[in-house]
């Protein structure tokens, strides 16, 4: 999809079919195997049925930033994104703990953060998405007068958002 | 060896030893995974003995394997098998979901159960191996209070232990409802709510087992296939072909309700005594409309999305979670209980979801009491209720009583096949007449007598799986819907609905080999690796035990209703002649290598190296 400037990564988690295709694409692509645990993008099912595509709300303000005792993570300007340094990050989880959403996570077997890099420009996981016409995940132009600090949710406030929404008052019960 | 973690875990109950187990690589080459290596597995430890093993005992084996596409595959699942509590054999049992590919990235193949825990547990199987833990306060649980649950503690408690790792994800959940721990036979392993391995009756085994559940969370990538680019292709393709098939992924299997019922005239209405209905009003469009809230809902790497969530949010039913409802509960939690209601049939299926019910065999079970009823052999006096026909309310009464086993519940309790013998023998009548299974199993809602639907006369009578709709005999044997062509997907274990577009069953030959290195030839499966497989689940269903044995040939019947004209529809008068169906049973047993009796005969076990079932079959040849 062209995008004029810096991009986003629309998330429209009423739309997610849970399927997945977007952590096969997110892993081949940056780990060249099928490795949901890497993926930059993960999806959580806390309940089934209401799947939660979890990944960089790319803020304007990234708590992780600030929050990381080594300068490992920076902010590319030219694409807005989250850059994290694989050699000097220790792995140690501040930037998780910072995150409003807990959006990174550690790499299962490496010594570094993993959060989503928008494929420098051309997101996999969206690609796959849009491919398959479940439209839950498309890209927009970054759009200065949106908060996307907003987006930075834990995976259970948005299930409990999604279960209210999708399954009304039983939603309640079931997370 | 590449494709495969290439271990599995084997888990005693009865002294909780946790061992890890490998296959030989040749054991894996013929039987690939799933359905084809818990046949094996089964007949090795078990087979000489196999008529003495009380499938709801100690002695048996729950298996609970992966397969080597699995995750490869668009459509992921797991196999769940080991003796059948309701056949007496081996039944491949596969359901939808994620938790095939956890436990191949937690680096194992497949889990092999055996004993009997002492106090209820699960199962935490993660990078580090597998351990047992308490579940009594699991025990008793539906299925959505035991997720919730259960989710909480395991992220809880991987967190706790790899505090670096942070925000762990749920894992994959297999486990039972109530229905499963009071060991009914139509009890299913269940998970993600409305899915389900039903046939074979396996929740009431790991009932037996004390086991309450199984949670796997791995976090390593799938198994290393023998050629990755080529899968990666494959893997592509199969989707682009997915994709341009539009009917699943529009409305899922529920657009077959109507079509079956009224078109091919072949779904079960009232416990099959009829097999057409002209209810447009329950047509797939009017549960799209009133009761799904998300339209594509999919298992791991699925381009389909067959799935549909849906609730009912308004009146007396609300709060109910389910998927679609499928054609297969549409059908047996709906027409066979005389219920043309969207909203009464959500209901039932959530309740058979929650309780940890198989919806098929649950269905064929109430339908078959409701004749009872209908026809005066069981009483509101038996029941302590009326069942009517369309009383949705009724059934779910009867489901808690069955749940209860109580009375007459408990006789219920005991499957279709099993209730029938009893009631026969209480009430002196032939309940059998209005039994609607083989071999034990109820009949999947695709019946034979239209002539218009995909079984032929044969399929039930001849299956291994008996009334599995999945999983039918077909002549030829080297047909798509042929048993020996999902013993292939119940054994590399992935969705055989993503093989229907056209031109996915010619990839999938080439996946098998891109995946594992080993060349997987057509005509040597059907000849060789596939044979080996079904014979071992013939040789078990035919030794059977220890409460019921079939005798070969007298007991490779339809059920008496399908020799009974079809009452209304386009095909009224319609049925197949029982001279016919022995000929084409007949056909059947010689094209597969079964002698006349439809014994595996002793030069074809020979020719493939089966000298164990060969020697254990001259018991009842």
């Amino acid at each position: 999809m062209s995008v004029e400037g810096p991009i986003w990564i629309m998330r429209d988690y009423a739309k997610c079919s849970g399927c997945r295709r977007c952590e096969i694409a997110c892993s081949l692509h940056h780990e060249g195997r099928i490795w949901p645990e890497a993926s930059r993008i993960r999806v959580f099912m806390l309940v089934p049925g209401l799947e939660v595509p979890h990944l960089c709300a790319q803020c304007d303000n990234p708590a992780c930033v600030e929050a990381c005792p080594v300068g490992a993570i920076s902010i590319d300007e030219k694409l807005k994104r989250v850059v994290v340094d694989k050699d000097k990050c220790t792995g140690c989880g501040a930037c998780v703990d910072a995150c409003p959403g807990r959006v990174p996570h550690i790499h299962p077997t490496e010594n570094y953060a993993l959060i989503c890099d928008l494929c420098d420009g051309d997101p996999q996981c969206v690609k796959v998405c849009q491919e398959g016409r479940w439209n839950c995940l498309y890209v927009v132009r970054r759009d200065p007068s949106v908060s996307y600090d907003l987006y930075a949710k834990r995976p259970e406030e948005v299930t409990r958002e999604l279960a209210i929404l999708l399954l009304g008052e039983k939603g309640e019960e079931v997370i | 060896m590449r494709g495969y973690a290439g271990k599995f875990l084997e888990v005693d109950l009865s002294s909780g030893d946790v061992k890890e187990v490998r296959f030989p690589e040749e054991v894996l080459r013929d039987y690939i995974g799933g359905r084809g290596l818990a046949a094996k597995v089964l007949w090795d430890r078990l087979g000489d003995h196999w008529e003495e093993i009380d499938p709801l005992g100690e002695e048996n084996m729950l298996t609970v394997f992966a397969g080597p596409l699995t995750g490869y595959f668009p459509g992921g699942r797991v196999c769940i098998s080991g003796k059948s509590p309701q056949s007496n054999g081996i039944t491949g049992s596969t359901m939808g979901g994620e938790f095939g590919v956890e436990l191949r990235c937690a680096g194992y193949d497949g889990l092999i159960i055996t004993g009997r825990a002492e106090r209820p547990v699960y199962l935490l199987i993660t990078d580090e191996g597998c351990e047992i833990r308490d579940a009594s306060h699991l025990w008793g649980l539906g299925s959505i209070e035991l997720l919730k649950r259960l989710n909480r503690e395991v992220r809880e408690e991987l967190e706790h232990r790899h505090p670096r790792r942070r925000e762990w994800r749920e894992p994959a959940v297999i486990h039972i409802g109530p229905a499963g721990e009071k060991l009914i036979r139509v009890a299913a392993v269940v998970g993600k709510y409305s899915h389900a391995g039903g046939y074979g009756g396996y929740g009431a085994v790991m009932g037996s087992k004390n086991l309450k559940a199984i949670a796997v969370k791995g976090t390593g990538p799938l198994p290393e296939p023998a050629h990755p680019e080529r899968v990666y292709e494959l893997i592509d393709r199969v989707c682009q072909l997915c994709f341009a098939s539009d009917m699943l992924r529009r409305w899922g299997t529920g657009y077959l309700g109507y079509e079956v019922g009224y078109s091919l005239s072949s779904e079960p209405v009232r416990n099959w005594q009829e097999e057409w209905h002209d209810r447009r009003e329950y047509g797939v469009d009017r549960f799209e409309r009133r009761l799904w809230v998300k339209r594509y809902w999919a298992d791991f790497g699925c381009p389909t999305s067959c799935l549909k969530l849906a609730t009912i949010r308004v009146g007396p039913y609300k709060g109910a979670i389910t998927d679609n409802p499928d054609y297969e509960l549409q059908a047996y939690l709906g027409t066979n209980l005389g219920i043309f209601d969207p909203e009464a049939n959500a209901y039932l299926s959530a309740l058979v979801d929650e309780l940890g019910f198989c919806g098929i065999q649950t269905g064929n079970l109430l339908g078959f009491t409701a004749e009872l009823y209908q026809r005066g052999i069981i009483t509101e006096e038996d029941l302590g209720f009326k069942l009517e026909w369309g009383d949705a309310d009724a059934f779910a009464k009867l489901l808690h009583l069955i749940l209860s086993r109580e009375g007459i519940g408990d006789i219920l309790a005991e499957g279709t096949y099993r209730a029938a013998l009893k009631i026969s023998e209480m009430k002196g009548v032939d309940a059998l007449r209005y039994a609607v299974v083989a071999k034990g199993i109820g009949i999947g809602a695709h019946g034979i007598r239209s002539g218009r639907d995909y079984p032929a006369i044969h399929s039930y009578c001849c299956s291994v799986q008996g009334g599995d709709h999945t999983s039918i005999a077909y002549t030829p044997i080297n047909e798509l819907r042929s048993e020996l062509t999902t013993i292939l997907h119940d054994s590399g274990v992935y969705c055989m609905f993503n093989i229907y577009p056209p031109g996915v069953l010619d990839l999938l030959w080439d996946f098998f080999t891109a995946v594992r290195g080993w060349k997987l030839d057509p005509e040597e499966w059907y000849s060789t690796q596939a044979r080996r497989i079904i014979h071992i689940q013939r040789a078990a269903l035919l030794l059977g035990g220890p409460d019921v044995r079939w005798r070969p040939w007298i007991d490779d019947v339809n059920p008496p209703r399908f020799y009974e004209p079809l009452p209304t529809g386009p095909w009224r008068g319609k049925a197949p002649e029982k001279g016919e169906v022995e000929e084409a049973v007949k056909r059947y047993y010689n094209e597969i290598g079964w002698d006349e009796r439809g014994i595996p005969k002793s030069e074809e076990l020979r020719r493939l190296g089966l000298e164990s079932v060969d020697r254990k079959l001259e018991e009842i040849r």
